[in-house]
């Protein structure tokens, strides 16, 4: 009924806008650079909650080659290297369930806030020593 | 000399989420027959999951579906539950409802703001998707993710409720109560709305229960069934549910899709009803009977014998059945009867004597999950033949007859 729709609309008319606009009158010749360059105004991500689950931290040092991470987990996304006894992680496969970082015995194996990780390149999506974790990003409550 | 032309919906079309084809007979603008094709979007996970041990099917199960995902999860693991005989906690038993009702609460309200979107109704449509997000943001507070929540594992949950999330729930709770009902009356106290649903899609209630239809579709034909009162499971006997049946809010049950719209519109008020009783009745204890996942996989290797877990999904119920062999890791095999494939069966009776204009309303107004519906069966292929339904029913009296006398004989159910 419009008279039920009609306080909706306005309230709508003057509540904050979440998403980007079209940065440009019209399309410009490198959407990117007009996203990027001068001028450009984004309004930025939403800042994440604190359960949420992003590319996986992997203290190397740490690992005792166990092998759990890659019992449990869904995607295969945990490589263990033989010869090493350590493991690489493909985060383009990981389903970000983070039942490595709950199995792991010495929890080397964390979840980070990041999830801007899509690459052009495989190798940038592999995880091989993200270094000792110096400050606790975020605590698995 | 009338002339029947033959035209397919899908299995890609504006007015369909997901690829199935339905061959529509039509005489003029009338449906006469129809046949509905599906497989276009079958993904063999039942195959999938017989490489993986029981932990990574959970995530696996709730692939099958991106609405629905925590039923699926939640039946998977009952089933795994019910063989290998593992006791949940009751605060576990209690997060597990409360998840499940959330998710009951955002797939009606992306079905309700679809079906706008499906006659033409795209100011609603976008009300609605407006409404979804306080859920999804609170499921994202509470599990981390918007979709596929890996909230629950075997024996309980793996993220407890704390007081801050409490309170971000009963905001959650407050908010629908006051935004929720003007989308309700835009929609239902609309005219055009009307005319676009009201005796479009008819199944009656005999229609209902002869092709078994299950969920709110059922409901809608005024079935009273929903297995959240007639077989309790998790947390539900604690909150006496009762199944939303047109019947009791307008008087008479029309089993069209205005019903099925009016049925899932008031099963999110039911929802958040329960969401507070979940909330106010929260017991104190563990969240979880095993927190270490290596014992877990340790004890489910060991167990042996076929479980099974039903539960009252958001589109109607939701079946799966299990198999592990002892000493191996993992899934012999595994069962998923999802509730579209039940209420698929309906479609060609719903399509009669409608306009071809309508077909895809009639088709979203089942709310259908094609994914969850395209499951795979393996036969040794000994037995064959087609088994009725009252031969079904019979037996399964039988069945019942012989677990009756069993425990007569026994004394005491085994669980």
């Amino acid at each position: 009924m419009i008279t039920r729709i009609l306080p909706q609309l306005v309230k709508q008319f003057f509540s904050r806008i979440a998403t980007n606009p079209f940065p440009a009158r019209h399309m410009p010749p490198s959407l990117t650079e007009a996203l990027t360059g001068p001028g450009a105004s984004i309004n930025p991500p939403v800042p994440v909650g604190p359960r949420f689950r992003g590319r996986l931290n992997y203290d190397r040092s740490k690992c005792i080659g166990c092998r759990l991470c890659v019992r449990v987990c869904p995607a295969n996304a945990t490589d263990y290297q033989p010869e090493e006894k350590k493991i690489v992680i493909h985060n383009d496969r990981c389903c970000f369930c983070a039942q490595c970082t709950e199995i792991c015995p010495v929890k080397c194996l964390t979840m980070s806030g990041e999830y801007m990780i899509s690459s052009y390149e495989r190798k940038k999506n592999i995880v091989t020593d993200s270094g000792p974790l110096h400050v606790p990003e975020k605590s698995q409550a | 000399m009338s002339t029947t032309y033959t035209i397919p919906v899908g299995p890609v079309h504006v007015g369909l989420k997901e690829p199935v084809t339905a061959w529509l007979e039509l005489e003029g603008e009338r449906i006469v027959n129809a046949r509905v094709r599906p497989g276009a979007i079958h993904r063999g996970i039942e195959f999938m999951a017989r490489e993986r041990n029981p932990i990574q099917v959970i995530y696996l199960s709730e692939r099958i579906c991106g609405i629905c995902s925590f039923s699926h999860v939640m039946c998977f693991i009952r089933a795994v539950e019910d063989l290998a005989q593992i006791g949940v906690p009751i605060r576990a038993q209690y997060i597990r409802s409360l998840v499940l009702e959330l998710e009951r609460v955002h797939s009606h309200i992306l079905w309700a703001g679809v079906a706008c979107y499906t006659i033409g109704f795209d100011s609603a449509f976008h009300l609605g998707m407006l409404m979804r997000e306080r859920v999804m943001d609170v499921l994202e507070l509470l599990t981390g993710n918007r979709v596929n929540y890996g909230v629950a594992t075997f024996g309980g949950v793996r993220w407890d409720v704390t007081p801050e999330l409490e309170k971000a729930l009963r905001g959650m709770v407050r908010y629908y109560r006051r935004e929720f009902t003007p989308f309700r009356d835009i929609v239902m106290e609309d005219p055009v709305a009307q005319a676009r649903m009201r005796n479009v899609g008819v199944l009656t209630r005999d229609d209902a229960v002869r092709y078994s239809a299950v969920g709110p579709t059922a409901r809608a034909s005024g079935l009273r069934i929903d297995l959240r009162k007639s077989s309790p499971y998790e947390a539900y006997a604690d909150f006496e549910v009762e199944p939303v049946v047109p019947q009791d809010y307008f008087g008479k049950a029309y089993g069209d899709v205005l019903d099925r719209f009016a049925v899932r519109v008031l099963e999110v008020y039911q929802s958040l009803d329960i969401i507070e009783k979940v909330l106010d009745g929260l017991p104190e204890g563990p969240f979880v009977a095993e927190p270490n996942p290596n014992k877990v996989l340790a004890s489910l290797k060991k167990a042996e014998g076929t479980g099974w877990g039903i539960i009252e999904a958001p589109r109607g119920d939701d079946t799966h059945i299990v198999s592990l062999k002892g000493g191996e890791d993992n899934v012999l095999w595994w069962k998923v009867r999802a509730p579209t494939y039940a209420n698929a069966v309906s479609w060609p009776i719903m399509f009669r004597g409608n306009e071809l204009a309508d077909a895809p309303l009639i088709i979203n107004s089942i709310d259908p999950c094609i994914s969850c519906m395209e499951r795979m069966m393996v036969t040794d292929g000994r037995e064959r033949g087609i088994v009725t339904k009252t031969e079904l029913v019979n037996r399964s009296r039988q069945k019942t007859l012989d677990l009756k006398s069993k425990h007569a004989a026994g004394g005491g159910v085994g669980k």
